[in-house]
């Protein structure tokens, strides 16, 4: 189990994280919204604590607790006093090893992730949409899949298919502990050992997952809904994440280029598109592009944009495909990648203020393939950035290279 | 948002990992001191001196804001909030959007039913250029055509989008039953025909009718320290009007009708809005009623309605109440969404745990429990400057005394078995609970 520190003594507070090195990608084909059911039914009983207890114990002592699930790992959190963070740890130790699966509870938390799957997806034909866009944007990778699952797999996951994914990834030696907050790691670590340390490490797993075969085609994807009001468009392209980056190659490592190109292009009020489509031709009234580095998997660059009123959904596209083209004709300028490295950097700073924010940027990175050193040495390796590497990063990503596009509208054309 | 420098990482136990780095930092450990800085010109702010990070915190308020805004004319208020960050001074809507992102400058307003509120953060090494435009915000704000126009596209593309939000629509909803008449019964956003009404004029009016001294409070949080704050509240805030325009806002009876309305809407989940009369801020009992919703409905994952309504029925993701104290009334509030087939069962079980709290209270154990909870989670609260910053302007907001933070928790364990039991008969009202539907709800019709 690899165990990260983060010392911050401005409230005697801390942050308890447990990591595990599973997601939503990792469940077996049909089992789509294992890893989230199971997340939830964490918080039920072990074979030493009662169902419930769990969270019953950790309102007690005034802490605060939740957990997620993503698509490359599922994570535990407490936020407590931090005398009562060996009480933390050994409740997690024990709901890491000796998770008690009730038939009864699995059905009655089955219904409440069914309605968790209607408030966040189902409710909304926006997120509907987004779905299918992952389903045609990743035609053979499990990102393709929801991380809650498709509803008809939901409803069909049994016992054992639960019982299966705990078994092979809930244990120390796939997981990463993250202490944030007041301690230091003289104190951590007996702690660490008395509770942690007591279950038996198993080994690490590698996770084969299926990759993708090349695209050669675009998809359009589309949605016509009543509910509709305010129509939208996007478009994504395959891109590679920093993980999937370093695979690529010596010059290919567009990874760092790429969230610079986001920031250039389609990141706030003073973007290029914003600027563009939204500020001087009122085509939009919002736009923009964005791109995540994080992903274990491979990653996506994407362009969005809202019409205005009145502007047909054609229009709109051929001027976002404007943008894209003359961004591969004339390149980013040396101001515009100096400007958004600039304020990348103070968002760092920032980040540096919350207590939380540190463990997840750190668990978060580790728990999908990353080191200590890559989420040290982001800002150098930003700063390293070249206009020729943003340009060189944009021609890989962008040009003719195969795309989804999305459109969300209501049945009245608008 | 990657970039941290106090980092230990050891392998233990298992010992399948290398022993990678370990440093430890010896920063000493301190409490939140909250200090009274009166500036030169007799401003005042409360600060927060915590130079940790080089980073500025400042949040402020001033009261008053949706409910002012003039009939028809709803959504005035968030308009202007959008607006202040859209040009002002020299320095048109792209030249001062780019200047804040130049300097990693966050300066943002928004616009509440009771207090139009501003933040602003900044690295200590751009302070003088982040309080410039602070003030150049606040003072002087162009409200040019395009960015007044362009604000106006993303408000009303807002409007649509959230017309068909099933939690939006019902809030809404919920709003106008309680309130008729009253402006805590009108949407803080508007409408688009009253968005559509906004003119220039009237983003100007708000500007100097509203911002002013006496309707406003500040909270400071970081690398600053008082006698430099005091020369920048003058600096920022002295030339606003002393005196803003007198608020004509009433108290607000709420209508506990004991309804139910249904919103109809094609959507698999119903979402579920209720409320009854609650309780202000500034009444003596506040914190009975405060430990009373928390066991009832409140935070974490150990309320009644979060045991019965999903933990026993798995009838929803979410649930959950809270008391909304505003200025001119109080309520006790929830949310829930359900299938459409168990809307009937949801709502007969969330009036029973109404009835059951009203009926037969708590035992000494769940207060005990709960009180331990509230008391214990309090520090949670402090763990960034922002939200210390927001704390400290609430503080000032609610006339809580700026020794609030050291009494807060006695406040809570002083509440006594009896306190929360006839609490719970004296405010709890299940026959009167105000309840509205959107969705399509199986077997749940709207009161006729």
């Amino acid at each position: 189990m690899q165990v990260v520190v983060i010392s911050n003594h401005r409230v005697p507070v801390v942050t308890h994280m447990v990591w595990y090195k599973a997601g939503s990608a990792d469940e077996l084909p049909g089992k789509s919204g294992a890893a989230h059911l199971l997340e939830h039914l964490m918080f039920k009983g072990t074979k030493n604590l009662p169902s419930g207890e769990f969270s019953k114990t950790v309102a007690r002592i005034g802490g605060s607790e939740n957990a997620f699930t993503s698509l490359d790992y599922t994570g535990y959190y407490q936020n407590v006093a931090v005398e009562h963070l060996e009480a933390m740890m050994t409740m997690e130790a024990d709901r890491m090893k000796n998770l008690v699966l009730d038939p009864k509870e699995v059905d009655t938390e089955r219904l409440v992730v069914l309605e968790e799957r209607s408030q966040r997806t189902d409710n909304n034909p926006g997120s509907v949409l987004r779905e299918h866009v992952r389903g045609a944007l990743f035609m053979n990778h499990p990102y393709r899949r929801p991380i809650i699952g498709w509803e008809h797999e939901i409803r069909a996951l049994s016992v054992d298919d639960l019982r299966a994914f705990y078994d092979k990834w809930y244990a120390p030696a796939n997981a990463i502990l993250v202490v944030a907050g007041d301690i230091t790691l003289e104190r951590l670590k007996p702690m660490a050992e008395r509770t942690y340390g007591k279950i038996p490490a198993s080994v690490p797993i590698q996770r084969g997952r299926p990759t993708e075969p090349p695209q050669k085609a675009s998809r359009r994807v589309m949605l016509k809904d009543a509910r509709v009001r305010q129509a939208s468009w996007s478009r994504s392209y395959l891109a590679p994440s920093r993980i999937t980056s370093i695979s690529e190659g010596a010059g290919k490592e567009h990874s760092y280029a790429l969230e610079v190109l986001s920031g250039v292009i389609g990141g706030g009020a003073t973007s290029q598109i914003y600027r563009s489509l939204v500020v001087e031709q009122k085509l939009a009234v919002s736009a923009g592009a964005g791109y995540g580095s994080g992903a274990l998997g491979p990653s996506r660059f994407s362009f969005y944009a809202s019409p205005t009123p009145g502007v047909s959904m054609d229009t709109l596209e051929k001027a976002m495909e404007g943008e894209i083209a003359t961004l591969l004709k004339d390149g980013v300028s040396a101001d515009e990648v100096a400007r958004v490295k600039k304020s990348m950097f103070a968002e760092a700073v920032y980040a540096r203020d919350s207590l939380s924010a540190g463990a997840q940027v750190l668990g978060s990175a580790l728990v999908s393939g990353k080191t200590i050193s890559d989420v040290e040495s982001w800002p150098h390796r930003i700063a390293d950035v070249t206009v020729e590497q943003v340009n060189a990063a944009a021609h890989a990503v962008l040009e003719n290279r195969p795309s989804v596009t999305a459109l969300l509208q209501g049945e009245d054309p608008q | 948002m990657r970039f941290l420098k106090l980092i230990v990482i050891v392998s233990i136990v298992t010992g399948l990992w290398p022993c990678e780095e370990a440093q430890a930092n010896h920063k000493p450990g301190h409490m939140v001191n909250v200090v009274r800085v009166i500036s030169p010109g007799g401003i005042e702010a409360w600060l927060v001196s915590d130079h940790l990070n080089p980073i500025i915190n400042m949040r402020f308020a001033f009261r008053g804001a949706a409910t002012l805004d003039p009939e028809g004319k709803e959504g005035l208020a968030n308009m202007v909030s959008g607006l202040l960050d859209e040009g002002s001074g020299d320095l048109d809507s792209q030249a001062f959007q780019r200047r804040l992102e130049d300097l990693s400058i966050v300066l943002r307003f928004d616009a509440g039913r009771d207090t139009f509120r501003g933040r602003l953060k900044t690295l200590s090494d751009n302070k003088d250029a982040a309080f410039a435009l602070l003030k150049s915000a606040i003072g002087s704000p162009r409200f040019d055509d395009e960015p007044v126009n362009r604000i106006r596209s993303q408000i009303l593309a807002g409007l649509r989008r959230s017309s068909q939000d099933p939690g939006t629509v019902a809030g809404l909803t919920l709003a106008a039953e309680l309130f008729p008449g009253h402006p805590y019964g009108r949407p803080v956003e508007g409408t688009p025909e009253s968005v559509k009404a906004i003119s220039g004029d009237d983003l100007k009016t708000f500007v100097h009718e509203r911002l002013a001294l006496d309707n406003l409070v500040i909270g400071v949080v970081g690398d600053i320290r008082p006698d430099e704050l005091g020369r920048r509240l003058d600096q920022v805030f002295l030339d606003l009007p002393a005196s803003s325009k007198a608020s004509n806002v009433k108290e607000a009876q709420p209508q506990i009708s004991g309804r139910t309305k249904v919103v109809k809407m094609a959507v698999p989940q119903s979402a579920i809005v209720f409320a009854q009369k609650g309780i202000k801020r500034d009444d003596p009992d506040f914190y009975k009623a405060y430990v009373l919703n928390h066991i009832l409905g409140g935070g974490g994952f150990t309320s009644r309605l979060y045991d019965e309504i999903r933990e026993k029925r798995g009838l929803a993701y979410s649930i959950g109440s809270y008391l909304y104290p505003t200025r001119h009334a109080g309520l006790l509030r929830g949310y829930g969404g359900t299938a459409n087939k168990r809307v009937g069962e949801t709502l007969k079980v969330l009036k029973s745990e109404w009835w059951r709290m009203a009926d037969k209270g708590v035992d000494g154990k769940t207060l005990k429990d709960a009180k331990t909870y509230l008391i214990g989670s309090y520090p949670l609260r402090f763990t960034s400057s922002g939200n210390i910053a927001a704390i400290l302007v609430s503080m000032q907001l609610e006339n809580l005394g700026i020794d609030f933070l050291d009494r807060r928790n006695s406040l809570v364990a002083g509440v006594s078995l009896n306190d929360v039991n006839a609490m719970a008969k004296r405010l709890l009202d299940p026959d009167n609970l105000v309840i509205v539907v959107v969705g399509s709800p199986e077997g749940v019709t709207s009161t006729p």
